[in-house]
């Protein structure tokens, strides 16, 4: 029969190593799919996992889809350090793409750097504004979080709805639910010619660069630790509870914001109903797929942009739906969190004794 | 206001609140024996789009609900083995649950999105609804909406007037004490996880097979979150979880009211589709407001893991 053994000690070994497990399930799990929906299993694989990063192109589509990715997982990984669940990555992202479009079709005729630079500001604090509302309530009420941020997802979808069919519709777009198509100065520079990568991933890098230097070398971050390890030691160290929530929740939120701004202002270029494609949750995954550190987040991003590619592929190829993309995700977390349990327990097999 | 006007707004606010009582009740038990699973919205939409296929396949909505409850119980008994027996954390894992459930569903759900399913008829109790008013919105409804009060009569009485009752809200309170006296704390969050899980699939099945009746990709919009938010704001109490659950569909129901009352208010619909979030934030923020109400009344290790030491 098998048993779970609690290790003398947490095992090192297994916390990186669970989540390659993770991936291993997920890919595992992922060829079974296949065979069940009766595709063959290994050209899903190559038409999920090799096809799209085949060329150079492909690699940097994945590092574009993976710059909204880095920046809210990093944001987020500040506070859920500190037990602080910002889950309205996603509603945040939005409010900030809304804020930065607005500043866009302000200055439509303006030429120069201001233009990038104010919707840059405008995107964090968009972010950080929605962000506010659930550190607000919980310091204040002490409401729950988790509930409130994700709430507020559902408004901001509705109020970016509201705002490409009514105030910031293009006039000249035949009803089309988007606004008007940005000026070429209020677009993030390309890195390259031959693709769609832009300054955000170098932004992208600095904040995994920034968040690493908040949590392992500053203080505040050093309590956040403390405080999501031991909440009791915390406090009898006096640290404020009440600054933690702010701090975790506004990084996410002005990360999330700056993430919906490089969006608007950069693949996309105006304002629709579709500013996210889910980054503000599949960040989430990220993040604890990662163990919250940022090096880890360099990667998980990475792979998570890759099941977002390959869920296009999919689609293009083996005429599957792209929320096959979302599957694979929800199954990565799921297999993370279950064979987390090796980190404090390992299997044996033993005779159950009566 | 006209009375039959009247009739139709209170018709249609316990259809609406229907699935959130099912929804929020199978949560209140899970959470009543310490486990807290946020993957109520993923269940929900497995629910749905099960209830749904299965529906359309055999052309009977008992076999739609039932594949709902099924798909429901499964989503919540890979929960369970993660959470229960690998010790997983609950509030990460029940995220995972419902970004898997949704996409999942939205998956399954694809060929599905252009078809359509027949009405299922109310069934009109005879004499009580031909009361004024109050009449049809109680007695000519569907059967699924009788039932939910069934659900809530037997939460009550399992849990207040019955042993197994007892024993799970002891679990929910103090586990290690439970377990010293000799209960299977494991195997009874177990049960009780999959009844929540169950009762999200009926939930959801009851949006795409009886209310819609179609199937959309994220047609559950919320309603799980909301429910969860029902059981806090409800302090796990079952009547005001069926209050609560009135008051929220009557705040889903505005929006059709005002936009066809012609009473010339000429309100964006996505402000009014905005309310029932709005209202879920605002009733959070009342309950919460003085910290003992929630600290009072929660099981004391909700959330919480719990290993029994040989």
């Amino acid at each position: 029969m098998i048993r779970l053994e609690r290790r003398p000690e947490a095992s090192q070994v297994m916390s990186y190593a669970s989540p390659l497990i993770a991936i291993l399930l997920m890919l595992i799990g992922g060829l079974l799919l296949f065979a069940f929906l009766g595709k063959n299993p290994l050209e899903g694989f190559k038409v999920f996992f090799i096809n799209p990063v085949s060329d150079w192109y492909g690699v940097s589509e994945l590092f574009l889809k993976a710059t909204p990715l880095m920046l809210i997982a990093v944001g987020l990984a500040v506070g859920f350090r500190a037990n602080v669940w910002n889950i309205g990555a996603e509603g945040q992202l939005i409010v900030g793409g809304i804020a930065a479009s607005a500043v866009a079709l302000y200055f439509q005729e303006a030429e120069g750097a201001h233009v990038l630079i104010l919707m840059v500001i405008a995107g964090g604090i968009g972010g950080m504004l929605w962000a506010a509302i659930p550190a607000f309530l919980k310091t204040r009420f002490n409401t729950n979080e988790i509930l409130v941020s994700l709430m507020l997802v559902y408004v901001a979808q509705l109020l970016v709805s509201w705002l490409v069919h009514g105030p910031m519709m293009d006039p000249d777009g035949f009803n089309f639910p988007q606004s008007r198509m940005f000026e070429d100065s209020a677009l993030l520079p390309l890195l390259s010619e031959d693709s769609r990568l832009n300054l955000a991933f170098v932004f992208a890098l600095g904040a995994l660069l920034a968040g690493y230097i908040f949590m392992f070398r500053s203080f505040a971050g050093f309590q956040m630790q403390v405080a999501g390890y031991a909440r009791d030691a915390a406090r009898y160290a006096g640290f404020s509870a009440k600054r933690m929530i702010w701090i975790g929740l506004l990084s996410g939120g002005a990360m999330a914001g700056f993430a919906g701004m490089s969006e608007v202002a950069g693949p996309m270029g105006q304002l629709t109903e579709h500013v996210s494609s889910n980054y503000g949750f599949a960040a989430i995954i990220v993040a604890f797929v990662a163990r919250l550190n940022p090096v880890g987040i360099f990667f998980a991003s990475l792979l998570m942009a890759l099941l977002y590619l390959g869920g296009e592929q999919a689609q293009q190829y083996m005429n599957l739906p792209s929320s096959i993309s979302n599957v694979f995700q929800g199954m990565l977390l799921m297999f993370l969190l279950g064979s987390d349990v090796l980190i404090n327990y390992r299997v044996s097999w033993k005779e159950a004794r009566v | 206001m006209d009375a039959s006007i009247l009739s139709s707004i209170l018709f249609a606010t316990i259809v609406a609140g229907t699935p959130l009582i099912i929804v929020a009740l199978g949560q209140l038990i899970a959470e009543k024996s310490g486990v807290l699973n946020l993957g109520a919205e993923g269940m929900m939409a497995m629910g749905a789009i099960a209830g749904f296929a299965i529906t359309l396949h055999t052309g009977s909505p008992w076999l739609g609900v039932l594949a709902g409850m099924a798909a429901g119980a499964l989503m919540a008994s890979l929960f369970a083995i993660v959470v229960l027996t690998l010790m997983g954390n609950q509030v990460a894992s029940g995220l995972a649950l419902s970004i898997l459930g949704v996409g999942l569903s939205a998956f399954i759900g694809k060929p599905y999105e252009s078809e359509i399913l027949p009405t299922v008829g109310a069934i009109r109790v005879p004499l009580l609804a031909d009361i004024p008013i109050i009449g049809e919105p109680l007695f000519n409804q569907q059967a699924l909406v009788y039932l939910s009060w069934v659900l809530f009569g037997t939460i009550v009485w399992f849990l207040y007037r019955s042993r197994p009752g007892l024993v799970l809200r002891a679990v929910g309170e103090s586990p290690s004490s439970a377990h010293s006296i000799g209960y299977p704390v494991i195997r009874i969050r177990y049960l009780a996880t999959i009844f929540g899980g169950a009762m999200a699939g009926v939930g959801g099945a009851f949006l795409s097979v009886f209310y819609t009746p179609l199937w959309v990709e994220g047609m559950v919009a919320g309603r799980g979150w909301i429910a969860i938010a029902l059981v806090v704001f409800a302090t796990w109490r079952p009547f005001r979880v069926m209050v609560g659950a009135y008051l929220f569909g009557g705040v889903m129901v505005v929006q059709l009211f005002v936009q066809g009352s012609g009473l010339g208010i000429n309100i964006p619909s996505q402000f009014l589709s905005a309310l029932p979030y709005l209202a879920t934030i605002i009733v959070l923020v009342i309950i919460s407001r003085d910290q003992n109400t929630v600290r009072l009344n929660a099981p004391v290790s909700l959330g919480q893991p719990y290993r029994p030491e040989a």
